[in-house]
């Protein structure tokens, strides 16, 4: 039964093949069994899962069922959960239990989803492999010696291994597509600005956007159904009415028009997953759509731009953890000044404190024009470039990440080659755009991940694009477990 | 681009972070190697493009100025690190 996809789980749930107690059990027993390895999950709330299965089970009985009614998932633990610690990945919210729940978790709980607890994540989702965590790494299911991607690597892996039936995760560069691409899963970037970011841990704003982890589209289609949406308390979510994302799941792709961008196929890409790749555009080809090769010219910029405006916003953000609220506060400080510097070089692990330098500097008197305003305008010409592509076509596609899952401990002795893995997903951030990886082929054994890029707001088209392909082909249905 | 220890000690004091010695020297090449990344911008000329700052150009949005939140200060300062009579201590700040 834990093998079931969220979209299977709702039926099943339906029909009576089994109770949301039985399954979450199920889920809890699994969990018992792998996390010490995977630690996949910082926090299981075990008594909280059963109770809130219960619930549904008693909604159901009444005729009160909707499709999420029941359905365990897992939570990236930078969502606020009222009374369930929200560590973010770190030590300096290693005691941090919020006084309110997210407006996604709060979408979740409304909808009668049963919360099985908080996904391991890389701190403060800095990361592309799930090592920066102050909880240590998450193994990959597919094999344990490898990272499962990052920063959302706790959610993929739960996903993957078949700990829970779907889980929210967040994208700020590619922590979505990425780790969904290395653990063989569907991974949902919407549009920024699609999903409310209350009580989400700040990131960097401009970017940071909730999404979704799932084995299908159609899963997805059924998680963002809960999530998307205008929040009061988010000035920066879009008063665009939300859709029905599973209304146009089955469209026929018949004269759907693919762009390849030339760039995301050019040197840095293994050869293996460039033809995975171009096979799985190729069954698009039998499915009615047509193929052209378009030019992003800016995108080798991206990486440059991102790593300027990431750490500029998260220094500003960062700037919150000083001891006094909540979270970590550093024993016998002497003043104020020590009180701020050591809460912050205790609680901060290296790559954190590294991007609030680098953010630090780049917003600093002297060098603001030279890199943040320079990195905003690059990231104007990587918009325009996506813009003037998506008047020749209807959605971009290539790659998520250049190869497959890499080594624990393989990419930790320079920062620029861990930022260089989202090559491919972090112009999609800077745009705004919605982009979803699905599992296109296995190299050795392992995923590999198709990224496909829509134009803002064409979050129900990418999923009938997904899903579409997902109906014609069984790479979603591999599985490491 | 390459930074020295000195502008480390810069950046972490204007950030609120104290390194050990061990900890800037790291902090030096690591940046260095950032910042050689980052100046890969300048390559591109950019001179009559207007920066975006947000992908949709959006613009704040505005409420009625009406109070929609309830008093929760109790609620708030139970997690926080020293509390008193509802007020946050810190260290003292002046003699």
């Amino acid at each position: 039964m834990i093998n079931l996809g969220l979209a299977q789980i709702s039926r099943a749930l339906g029909s009576g093949e089994f109770s949301s107690v039985e399954l979450t059990q199920k889920y809890l027993q699994e969990i018992a069994k792998q996390n010490s390895d995977l630690n996949a999950y910082i926090t299981v709330c075990d008594e909280l899962a059963l109770s809130q299965a219960q619930a549904a089970d008693e909604a159901r009985s009444q005729g009160n069922a909707g499709p999420m009614t029941g359905i365990p998932i897992a939570h990236k633990d930078l969502f606020c959960t009222q009374g369930i610690r929200t560590s973010c990945g770190s030590k300096m919210l290693d005691n941090f239990i919020a006084p309110y729940n997210a407006t996604v978790v709060e979408n979740f709980i409304n909808a009668g989803t049963v919360t099985l607890g908080k996904t391991n994540m890389d701190e403060f989702a800095m990361g592309s492999s799930n090592e920066t965590s102050f909880y240590g790494p998450v193994k990959n299911p597919w094999n344990r010696d490898l990272v499962p991607g990052g920063s959302s690597g706790g959610s993929a892996a739960a996903v993957s291994g078949r700990l829970c039936a779907g889980a929210t995760a967040t994208d700020t560069g590619g922590s979505i597509r990425q780790p969904a691409s290395f653990t063989g899963i569907t991974g949902l970037k919407p549009t920024y600005g699609r999903v409310s970011r209350w009580g989400m841990v700040a990131f960097a704003s401009s970017l940071d956007q909730a999404g979704t982890m799932t084995q299908t589209a159609e899963d997805a289609a059924m998680m963002l159904n809960v999530m998307a949406g205008v929040d009061p308390k988010d000035s920066t979510s879009s008063d665009r009415p939300a859709e029905d994302y599973t209304a146009d799941i089955d469209k026929p792709l018949t004269g759907l028009k693919i762009g390849l961008p030339v760039q995301h196929f050019s040197e840095g890409l293994d050869a293996t997953v460039e033809q995975c790749i171009r096979d799985a555009v190729a069954e698009f080809e039998k499915l009615g759509a047509t193929v052209k090769e378009i030019s992003l010219p800016n995108s080798h910029l991206s990486v440059s731009a991102y790593y300027v405006i990431a750490p500029a916003e998260a220094s500003a953000n960062l700037s919150r953890y000083d001891g006094v609220r909540y979270g970590y506060r550093c024993e016998n400080p002497v003043n104020l000044e020590d009180m701020y510097k050591r809460t912050r070089s205790e609680g901060f692990g290296t790559e954190v404190k590294r991007r609030i330098m680098v953010g630090t500097y780049a917003l600093s008197a002297g060098y603001y024009d030279a890199y943040y305003i320079k990195a905003q305008k690059i990231r104007r010409l990587i918009k325009n470039d996506f813009e003037k592509a998506f008047q020749e076509v209807d959605v971009i596609m290539g790659p998520t990440s250049p190869h497959t899952a890499f080594a624990i401990g393989s990419k930790n002795d320079d920062p620029v080659t861990m930022y260089l893995e989202d090559i491919y997903t972090i112009a999609v951030n800077l745009a705004g755009l919605p982009g979803i990886s699905i599992p296109a082929g296995l190299l050795n054994g392992l995923p590999i991940g198709l990224q496909i890029v829509g134009k803002d707001f064409a979050e129900s088209q990418l999923l009938n694009v997904a899903h579409k392909f997902q109906q014609a082909t069984d790479w979603h249905e591999k599985s490491p477990v | 681009m390459s930074i020295e220890l000195g502008d480390v000690e810069n950046i972490a004091h204007l950030a609120r972070l104290h390194l050990s010695n061990e900890e800037k020297q790291e902090a030096a090449g690591s940046i260095s190697n950032i910042l050689a990344l980052i100046d890969q911008m300048q390559s591109v000329d950019t001179d009559n493009v207007e920066p975006l700052a947000h992908a949709f150009d959006a613009v704040q949005r505005l409420r009625e100025d009406v109070v929609t939140e309830s008093n929760q200060r109790d609620e708030l300062q139970k997690i926080a690190p020293e509390t008193e009579e509802g007020l946050y201590l810190v260290p003292k700040v002046i003699e």
